[in-house]
């Protein structure tokens, strides 16, 4: 069974091509690109993914005003039915401005634009886009971000980890995130944020291939081995 | 009607630009500083006839984000 994925381009996305590329190469079958004054998304669709770049020139906050557009009604609604939704970067920030995940990003605790290769640590390696990693398992992905530092209350902080929706944590302090997370699951596990970028370490030439497994985890999980 | 919608961070939360600006008066030499926040101001020209409960919608819907914003709407007077 083909994996039917849909990367969504906002005026200002610019790491959709990489999304759909990295897609692509891990499912052997091309993404779908869908654009962000479509009202509707295409059907049957397995995965929706939701790139990095600086979507409406990141006016009133990151992420804000491409939360409103009309294609995210139907990104909502797809997330609600249970169809997997990866937010990389400004993706994640739609998301949270969304509503579809908790708290919020913030501007960098060290003012400066971040962009290199961080650690990280695999918290939940359960989820349907961790199973392909072991707890504790630590990888090397690359941010590139102003605004990454995650803020949310004391109360939804200790829930997150409660509930095991930390997906992916920061070895060292980069952003001044709370708790130094990276990656936040909604409730019902199908929808993940993360601030690095795993389609930008996917092929030898990157640097790195430890973003590989976040792909083939949700592709394994959604159309079988 | 003209509306001034002011929108600041909650307190506690961190507000990195604001202390940016508060190192940058430090270094211009202004001292008694004790601390600085940074917020936004939205002008907005609206019909007579829009009502309290519309501005309020705007704000929660759009121009604040309230998990870390708060929002205060003034009226200006013609």
């Amino acid at each position: 069974m083909a994996f039917r994925s849909a990367v969504i381009t906002f005026p200002g996305s610019n790491c959709d091509r990489d999304m759909a590329d990295a897609l692509e190469k891990v499912s052997g079958t091309p993404a779908l690109r869908v654009w962000h004054g479509d009202h509707d998304l295409p059907e049957g669709l397995d995965f929706i993914a939701l790139p990095g770049g600086f979507s409406y020139g990141d006016y009133l906050r990151c992420g804000a005003i491409a939360s409103r557009s009309p294609v995210m009604q139907a990104v909502i609604a797809a997330a609600d039915k249970g169809v997997p939704v990866l937010g990389v970067c400004n993706g994640f920030q739609v998301l949270t401005e969304s509503g579809l995940l908790p708290g919020a990003l913030l501007r960098n605790s060290v003012i400066r634009f971040v962009c290199r290769d961080v650690r990280l640590k695999v918290e939940n390696a359960q989820s349907l886009f961790t199973s392909g990693y072991e707890a504790g398992q630590e990888i090397a992905i690359p941010v590139a971000h102003h605004d990454g530092n995650y803020f949310a209350d004391e109360e939804t902080l200790d829930r997150l980890e409660g509930e095991g929706r930390v997906a992916f944590r920061y070895m060292e302090d980069v952003n001044g995130s709370a708790r130094q997370i990276a990656g936040v699951l909604n409730a019902a596990g199908n929808v993940l944020g993360m601030m690095p970028h795993p389609e930008r370490a996917i092929e030898a030439t990157h640097g790195g291939t430890d973003g590989r497994a976040l792909f083939e985890s949700a592709i394994r999980g959604l159309v079988g081995a | 009607m003209k509306v001034r919608i002011h929108v600041s961070l909650k307190p506690g939360v961190l507000d990195p630009q604001g202390r940016a600006i508060h190192h940058s008066l430090e270094g211009l030499g202004f001292s008694g500083v004790n601390d600085v926040r940074a917020g936004r101001l939205f002008e907005l020209d609206v019909a007579d006839s829009t009502t309290d409960e519309a501005l309020d919608d705007m704000c929660r819907k759009l121009l604040a984000n309230m998990v870390i914003e708060n929002y205060r709407i003034e009226k200006v007077a013609a």
